[in-house]
């Protein structure tokens, strides 16, 4: 049970972004995936979704359930999506569509999926909106995205990703593209879910800091290969490879105290 | 939301304002007497001067064009040096060829050129994408006079189908005659507009296709297509709408010279034996018109796009 | 010399060398057919009439004998001189609003914003009968409303690239240095504006060959003594039953000198500004043209 990822593979216009990239996701594990950008960590998440860039290919094996992803079609990989598997993105700016009102795109994965009706779908997003602690829920579903704040957005997107219930839940860089102080604030939200749910959670990140307060194990990547692999405890007392211990000297530089470690 | 529109309305009043000083103006102070050209090359300086007096032609310029001002406001266009018909009349009646003509060509044009459009963007890498692309490029390209004769010699000529000229002396009453002898010219108009049409539709496809949003929508659950179908299009429809002022402009100016083509007795053509003939005060007429409705048209469309898209529809 | 080294990109994009191919076919035909032609274009030959290609009539003979080559030959000649008339014309018409729009006081600023935007209305064919209805038709008629058609384009295109120089801090630096005016102009100002404007241009004569056409057909354009692409069209219409091989050929020539000229255009605009970055739209068509040109992206 769980994720499998197995020997990934990833080339863009001939060049390989992303070699043998391999690690195991656990049913209710929080694994955390971390690397400088341009590491191949998104298109590593993309590739379980289904979603690369049409320019690129993909090889190697990912395995969620018993079940190989790579190779299946737009249609199958649509059925995962969101109800089996669900995925926050960085920019909450774009990642909502602009002229739909909020509480539409919240409700859309459960009438996808579920085939509600358009008033049990509603009520369900006032319902996510709720848990996702966004200020009157009743009447913040009905604004569109540019009248809520950065914060507000991402929770959005939070919401649209585990409205369907998912099993395991990607999360790219979610509070990169925010304020310091809404960071703590969202990083606890998403625990709380995932523990609630006891979903699993594969979080991506270039901050070591960041990582050691939502992850159990931690999955380093250099120019698309994994260098180190290991407990996020390990990683933080005694890393092996050079590009941890520079990923430990960044993140020294700010606060942290190892919470979230088994 | 008002103050905005009514922000645009005054701006459309004042471009109404200054369209009709510069075509007034352009008709009047370009050199060539009036008076003389109506009389022709004959005409004694008593029949020129008598011509003079009569249009009022002798009379500050200013004046004169007050009064036509104020005759176009209480809805009278003028009557016609040449045949003294009113001028309002005679376009209210040609209208009933031109209007038609180019609602079809308009809607051609965007049953054309939409599919098309997101076709050729979704498929780009295939051969396909191009292929339209490159194909809406040479269309538009394309003198639209020429397009038209060539529609006429495959469809008029080899296959019969429909008729080469002419519009039913029973107009509408005959509705089927009347569409079919518009059918051609509405096709002429509506491909080759639609081809620069089609080519913005790929355009703003192809931006919607990147957009972080139709992403997500496939992370919830939705086939890539599914997503830039539901997601991405209607913000590509919203584009297009700012476009569609434009895509008017060119179906009135495709109008006049189709018209001429295929003998159809519209605005277009009248306009043209107007503008040979000299006839000054109909052609002042039917430019205020003309430009009028393409200045209307721009800001319906403006308004509907402001209306349209919520990020624009509340003051801040 | 690297001014000229956006003409040597240019030449690397294959649609815009296709581009320039044609549009040096066209002015050589042009320029060649001052001097000679296969045959005289106003020979009358009703013995030779509706020819087919072949020898010695490369493209046949039209209604009356004449053939058709030659008479393309010395229509290319109208065309070039349409074209780069139009083209003088905006370009002086463009660059006097830009700059009144970008360099004067507010209100002058307010009220040419507001002129453009009317006259941005004004299709191009609109302008050349507001003319021709006092002045008569002619190649002028076409020169000057594609020229105010489009100068008034390029004006608004290039005004905002103008005040965005102007205020930019070489601009600025140029000025304490000490550097004249004009010298701080050529410095800094053209070769930020050059490449918007050559664009603009390329797409202003493609625009210009096919207002010719049009306005000579209808017979605002070109006289009927001088020799005219749009007028063999107006010839040709009347054997579109006989002989709709006559038909074709002038269509194409205009068709491909319109695609070539928009070509290069396009590659042009790649050529020098492969970053989009542009204020205006770069989605939104050039108004006011009888045909007006997408700006595509791709």
């Amino acid at each position: 049970m769980g994720l499998s990822v197995t020997d990934l593979t990833i080339d863009i216009a001939g060049r390989r972004v992303v070699d043998g990239v391999s690690f195991d996701v656990p049913d209710g594990a929080r694994v955390g995936i971390i690397g400088e950008s341009g590491s191949g960590k998104s298109l590593t998440a993309l590739a379980i979704m289904g979603l690369l860039p049409e320019e690129a290919t993909a090889g190697g094996s990912i395995r969620w359930n018993d079940r190989e992803l790579l190779g299946l079609s737009d249609r199958e990989l649509a059925g995962v999506r969101g109800d089996e598997i669900g995925i926050v993105f960085q920019e909450p700016q774009t990642a909502l569509n602009p002229i739909r009102t909020v509480g539409r795109q919240i409700a859309e994965p459960i009438r996808i999926h579920e085939g509600a009706s358009r008033k049990e779908a509603w009520a369900r997003a006032v319902k996510a909106a709720e848990r996702m602690l966004l200020p009157d829920p009743e009447r913040i579903v009905k604004r569109y995205p540019h009248q809520l704040s950065g914060g507000q957005r991402q929770r959005v997107a939070i919401a649209m990703a585990l409205v369907g219930r998912p099993r395991l839940l990607i999360a790219d860089e979610p509070t990169t593209a925010l304020d310091v102080t809404i960071q703590a604030e969202i990083l606890e939200l998403l625990r709380d879910l995932v523990d609630d749910a006891g979903m699993s959670l594969v979080f991506i990140t270039h901050d070591l800091a960041v990582l050691s307060q939502i992850a159990e194990f931690g999955v380093v990547l250099e120019h698309g290969k994994v260098v180190e692999s290991a407990p996020v405890a390990t990683l933080l007392t005694s890393p092996s490879s050079p590009v941890t211990q520079g990923l430990l000297r960044d993140a020294t530089a700010t606060l942290w105290r190892p919470e979230g470690v088994s | 939301m008002t103050r905005y529109a009514l922000t645009r309305l005054a701006l459309l009043l004042v471009g109404l304002l200054v369209a009709s000083l510069l075509i007034f103006f352009t008709l009047r102070v370009l050199p060539g007497d009036v008076a003389q050209l109506i009389a022709g090359t004959q005409g004694s300086p008593e029949q020129v001067a008598a011509i003079r007096e009569r249009l009022g032609l002798d009379r500050p310029l200013w004046e004169q064009y007050f009064e036509w001002i104020g005759g176009v406001l209480r809805g009278d266009l003028g009557t016609s040096l040449v045949n003294g018909r009113s001028v309002g009349a005679e376009l209210v009646q040609k209208a009933q060829v031109t209007v038609p003509l180019g609602l079809m060509s308009l809607l051609i044009a965007l049953v054309f050129a939409v599919p098309l459009g997101v076709l050729s963007a979704v498929r780009r890498r295939r051969g396909a994408g191009t292929a339209m692309s490159v194909g809406a490029q040479t269309l538009a390209a394309v003198p639209v006079v020429w397009a038209g004769m060539m529609l006429v010699i495959v469809f008029a000529v080899w296959l019969g189908w429909l008729p080469a000229q002419g519009f039913p002396r029973t107009g509408w009453s005959t509705p089927w005659l009347a569409i079919r002898s518009l059918l051609l010219p509405a096709i002429t108009i509506g491909i080759v507009e639609g081809a620069m049409l089609l080519r913005f539709v790929r355009s703003a496809t192809m931006q919607a296709i990147g957009q972080d949003y139709v992403r997500t929508a496939a992370a919830k659950g939705l086939t890539k297509n599914q997503a830039l179908l539901r997601h991405g299009l209607p913000n590509v429809g919203l584009s297009i709408i700012t476009v569609l002022g434009l895509q008017v402009a060119g179906i009135i100016v495709g109008a006049v010279v189709i018209e001429q083509l295929f003998t159809l007795p519209g605005i277009g053509r009248m306009l043209v034996a107007d503008v040979g003939g000299r006839d000054l005060v109909k052609v002042q007429g039917e430019l205020l018109v003309l430009t009028g409705f393409v200045l209307i048209i721009g800001f319906l469309v403006d308004l509907v796009h402001r209306v349209l898209d919520p990020r624009q529809r509340e003051a801040a | 010399m690297h001014r000229l080294a956006w003409l040597r990109r240019l030449w690397r994009i294959s649609t815009g060398r296709f581009g320039l191919i044609v549009v040096a076919v066209v002015l050589i035909a042009a320029v060649v057919s001052i001097f000679w032609t296969p045959f005289d274009p106003r020979d009358v030959d009703i013995a030779n009439r509706w020819g087919y290609p072949g020898w010695p009539h490369l493209l046949g003979t039209d209604g009356n004998g004449r053939d058709i080559l030659s008479l393309l030959m010395a229509g290319a000649r109208t065309t070039v001189y349409v074209a780069v008339g139009a083209g003088v014309v905006a370009t002086v018409i463009g660059i006097a609003f830009a700059a009144l729009g970008a360099l004067t006081a507010r209100w002058v600023r307010e009220s040419v914003a507001v002129f453009i935007d009317v006259l941005i209305a004004f299709p191009v064919l609109i302008i050349a009968m507001m003319i021709s209805a006092v002045w008569g038709g002619s190649l002028g008629v076409v020169i000057w409303s594609v020229g105010i058609g489009f100068g008034v384009n390029i004006a608004r295109v290039t005004r905002p690239e103008l005040r965005r120089v102007l205020h930019s801090e070489f601009v600025l630096a140029g000025k304490a240095s000490g550097l004249s005016p004009a010298q701080n102009l050529w410095r800094h100002l053209l070769p930020n504006v050059a490449p918007v404007f050559i664009v603009q241009l390329s797409w202003s004569m493609a625009v210009a060959v096919l207002a010719e056409a049009g306005l000579s057909y209808l017979g605002f354009g070109a006289p009927v003594t001088d020799p005219s692409w749009g007028l063999l069209l107006a010839d040709v219409q009347r054997y579109i039953g006989i002989h709709p091989l006559s038909v074709v050929w002038p269509g194409l020539t205009i068709t491909l000198t319109v695609l070539g000229l928009n070509l290069v255009g396009d590659a042009l605009r790649e050529a020098t500004d492969p970053t989009l970055s542009r204020g205006r739209d770069p989605l939104a068509p050039p108004r006011g043209a009888i045909r007006h040109v997408p700006e595509v992206v791709s």
